[in-house]
This record gives C-alpha cells, sequence and structure tokens, in this order.
C-alpha cells in the first residue's frame, strides 16, 4: 500500500513551479475555448430554436455529432485525421478548436433551454412594440436566458477545464502533460499526480463556489 | 396636465383609422374566427365582451399580426396591414398592445421597460426618452416607483407600467387585452382609472373586458362576441338595456 507518508514534500516543492505553469497553460486553454464555444454555441443554440428548417437541421446534427463522439475522439481526429485532407494544424490551434467545437454543442443545448425558460409573453410584448426577431432575441430574451443560464455555463467551463486534460494526447503542455514529464524523469508518480490533481481542484472549486453563488443571486432575484 | 397622444395633424385622414374586413382565422380545423368585419373612429372606444372561447382575444392579437389571420383584410389608416409586403414591425410601432400577464421585461427597471422600444427601434435620444418614459409613469401614478424591477411592483402597478410602455411608442391605437383579469379586485381599479383616463384625453382604443362598468362608463361601442361572430353591436347602455340577440341576452344575464 502506498500512504500519505510516501508524499515526497522535497520533490513537490521543486516541481510547484513548473505545476503551476501547466495550470496557467491549462486555464488559458479553456477560457479561450470557452469563449470561442460560447459564440458558437449562442449561434448554434439560437438555430435550435428557430423555425427554418435550414438552420434548425444543421444545429441540430452538428450537436447530436459532437454529444455522440468522445471528445478524446474528436481531438485525434482534428490533429491527426485533418492532415489527410491538407489541414495541418499545431497542437495548440488543433486543441483549441477541438475543445471550442465540442464545448459549443453543449453550450447550444444550454443557450436553447435559456431561450426556452424565457416566457414566450416576454417575446410577444417585445414584438408589439415594433421589435424585430433579432432585436427581440438581443434586447429581451438573451438578457434573461443568460442570466438564467449562468449556473450551467459556469459548470459547462468547469467540465471543460477537466476535459482539458485531453490535450496531452496530442502533446500540448498542459497541466497533465506536465505531471507526465514529471513523473518520466522523477520515476516517482504519486507526488507529482497528486500535485496535478491539487492543480485542478485549486481551478476547479473556488469556480463551483462561484457557481452556486450565482444559483443562490438568481434565486433572490427571482423571489424579489 | 399632459396629454397622453401627440400626433402630427393628418391632412388626409381616411374616415376610419382601423378597418378590418371579412376576417377568418383558423388554428387546425378549428374556426376562431368567422367573417369579421368591424370599423373604428379615430378617438373611438370599442368594448368587445363575450364568453371564453368567442374569440375576442384572436381578434385582437389578429390586429398587431401576433396571430397571421388566415383570410380577410385589416387596414390601419389606408394601409392593408395583412399584405405580406409591408414592414409588421414598423405598423406594430403604431399600435399599442397591453397583455393580460403584464409581459413586463423582468430584467429592466420600470423606466427602463418605458424606454427601451423608443431608444433601440425609434432612435430617440435617451435623455429625450427618458423624460418622455417618466412623464409617462408619472401620469399612470408611478412616479415614485420608476427605479423598480417588476418583481417589486403589485399587479396593478406592473400593468400600469405595461401601460405606459406601449404610449412610450406614441401609439394611434391601442388594444387591451383583458388586461385586468389577472389583478387582484382591489387593484382593478387603479388601472381601469388610467384607461378612463386615456379615454377622455381622445386615445382610439379597443378594449377586450369583463369590467362592464367600464364598458358602460367609457366605450362609444359595445360588440358582443360568441363563437368567433359579431353577434350584435352598438350603445353601450342600449345593448345592457335592451339586448336583441338571445345569445347576448344569455350572456348578460349571467355576468350582471
Amino acid at each position: 500500500m502506498v500512504g500519505v507518508g510516501q508524499f515526497d514534500i522535497d520533490l513537490f516543492l521543486r516541481i510547484l513551479p513548473d505545476l503551476a505553469f501547466g495550470a496557467f497553460v491549462t486555464l488559458e486553454l479553456t477560457s479561450l475555448s470557452i469563449l470561442f464555444g460560447l459564440i458558437i454555441g449562442s449561434i448554434a443554440g439560437l438555430a435550435r430554436v428557430s423555425k427554418n428548417r435550414i438552420f434548425f437541421g444543421i444545429s441540430t446534427l452538428y450537436v447530436e455529432i459532437i454529444r455522440g463522439t468522445p471528445l478524446l475522439v474528436q481531438i485525434l481526429i482534428i490533429y491527426f485525421g485533418l492532415p489527410a485532407i491538407g489541414i495541418n494544424l499545431r497542437p495548440e490551434p488543433a486543441g483549441i478548436i477541438a475543445l471550442s467545437v465540442c464545448s459549443g454543442a453543449y453550450i447550444a443545448e444550454i443557450v436553447r433551454a435559456g431561450i426556452q425558460s424565457v416566457p414566450l409573453g416576454q417575446m410577444e410584448a417585445a414584438r408589439s412594440l415594433g421589435m424585430s426577431y433579432l432585436q427581440s432575441m438581443r434586447y429581451i430574451i438573451f438578457p434573461q436566458a443568460f442570466r438564467n443560464i449562468l449556473p450551467a455555463l459556469g459548470n459547462e467551463f468547469i467540465a471543460l477545464l477537466k476535459d482539458s486534460s485531453l490535450l496531452s494526447v496530442i502533446s500540448i503542455v498542459e497541466l497533465t502533460r506536465v505531471g507526465r514529464q514529471i513523473v518520466n524523469t522523477t520515476f516517482n508518480a504519486w507526488t507529482p499526480f497528486l500535485g496535478v490533481a491539487l492543480f485542478y481542484l485549486m481551478m476547479t472549486i473556488p469556480l463551483s463556489r462561484l457557481v452556486t453563488y450565482s444559483q443562490k443571486r438568481i434565486g433572490t432575484y427571482e423571489m424579489k | 396636465m399632459i396629454k397622453f397622444i401627440k400626433h402630427p395633424p393628418n391632412l388626409f385622414p381616411m374616415k376610419y383609422l382601423l378597418e378590418i374586413q371579412g376576417l377568418y382565422k383558423k388554428f387546425g380545423d378549428i374556426e376562431v374566427l368567422k367573417d369579421i368585419n368591424l370599423s373604428v373612429e379615430r378617438g373611438e372606444v370599442v368594448v368587445i365582451i363575450g364568453p371564453s372561447g368567442s374569440g375576442k382575444s384572436t381578434l385582437l392579437r389578429c390586429i398587431n399580426r401576433l396571430e397571421e389571420p388566415t383570410a380577410g383584410k385589416i387596414f390601419l389608416d389606408g394601409i392593408d396591414i395583412t399584405d405580406k409586403k409591408v414592414d409588421i414591425n414598423k405598423i406594430r410601432q403604431r399600435i399599442g398592445m397591453v397583455f393580460q400577464q403584464f409581459n413586463l421585461f423582468t430584467h429592466l427597471t420600470a423606466l427602463q421597460n418605458v424606454m427601451l422600444a423608443p431608444v433601440k427601434i425609434k432612435k430617440i435620444k435617451k435623455d429625450e426618452a427618458e423624460r418622455n418614459a417618466i412623464k409617462l409613469l408619472e401620469k399612470v401614478g408611478l412616479g415614485d416607483q420608476i427605479h423598480k424591477y417588476p418583481a417589486q411592483l403589485s399587479g396593478g402597478q406592473q400593468q400600469r407600467v405595461a401601460i405606459a410602455r406601449a404610449l412610450a411608442m406614441n401609439p394611434e391605437v391601442m388594444l387591451f387585452d383583458e388586461v385586468t383579469s389577472a389583478l387582484d379586485p382591489e387593484l382593478v381599479k387603479e388601472v381601469l382609472d388610467v384607461m378612463k383616463q386615456l379615454a377622455r384625453d381622445g386615445m382610439t382604443m379597443i378594449v377586450v373586458t369583463h369590467e362592464m362598468g367600464f364598458a358602460r362608463e367609457v366605450g362609444d361601442r359595445l360588440i358582443f362576441m360568441d363563437e368567433g361572430v359579431i353577434v350584435e353591436e352598438g350603445e353601450p347602455i342600449e345593448i345592457f338595456r335592451n339586448p336583441k340577440n338571445p345569445r347576448t341576452k344569455k350572456f348578460l344575464s349571467v355576468i350582471l
């Protein structure tokens, strides 16, 4: 049995800067991806509630394909597969594209649910004042939907942050990859990997506290 | 006293502000409106009553095309608004609507609710729109509540904000869709009082309501609808006193 007693404090302190660097890269990749994912997801989510069959069809296909395949496979296809059709991407762009496209599909469903959570009367009131469909969405529906889906978006960010560890397979030096490199050179798996987990927790716990807080705030806002 | 309405004088006014000709509306196989013909003069207050499911609300919602008419024509000041080529958003700016469930924008304060459409759609300057919005909110008796969110207001207050919001677009005709039906009884009067003042100021109004006192006092014309047709119309007092159609008689005997 391996116990905490075998945790190598000296090694841990020595690898701290490397882990911090890896965590920074992870946070950077995740933030960029969630940003692009939000843009993709907002458009796809809007298409998912559209009466236009083409928009609806394309967005539904996108969501189904992405949610029905593992993220790891998507990453492998984008990095190792796309060169077969002449698209060569460096690891970082490939990784960000994979995470963005994937989170976009999940965010699309969050956005769709958010839009549908706003009562129909809000749209009717906006239209009755002379706003176009898109103006109504922009000024009335989206702001209310966004408020409702903020906790779900926070959870998606946390999920994506953890999933970004899969990018280590295409040699992006993020937190998990840093851990593996240290293990390969020190032949000690226990301490570096515990350190990696600790750094993930240091990012996810504050985020999930923030999600809980925002949920409570929305609750009080509705009750007022 | 601030007047609710201020329009440039129309040099060649049509006789009727609103004309509905042969209007039909079907939901699937169900015919909700059957051959509705109705003309409304400028400044006229038309009150529509009738049992639930008689098509009153659908008629109102066809007038600003929240429901698409199945057949028939609707003219606003001579323009056929059922024509697919008209910009319905422009038309709707001229037709105010107030809903049973208020439908105030929950993420905006009372003031922002009233200001939003003039600023974003009519491109009116913010300070000017704000001054106008405050005037309207004062007019409906909410001058001290302008920074509150809908959830902080009573139903009657919310409905008065909704009226101010519709008026902020300076519409030529106002549609009221059972606007007091969702209110607690003690809050009905404050909303009706605002509507009465509006009528006195000369606003053209089409009012679907169950408030017979309001119909009698303010209505220039009363319309009784049942099963998708206009059964009887005339002076409110005359119809209340002496309904001619048996269906009108039966309806009035139940609710009066």
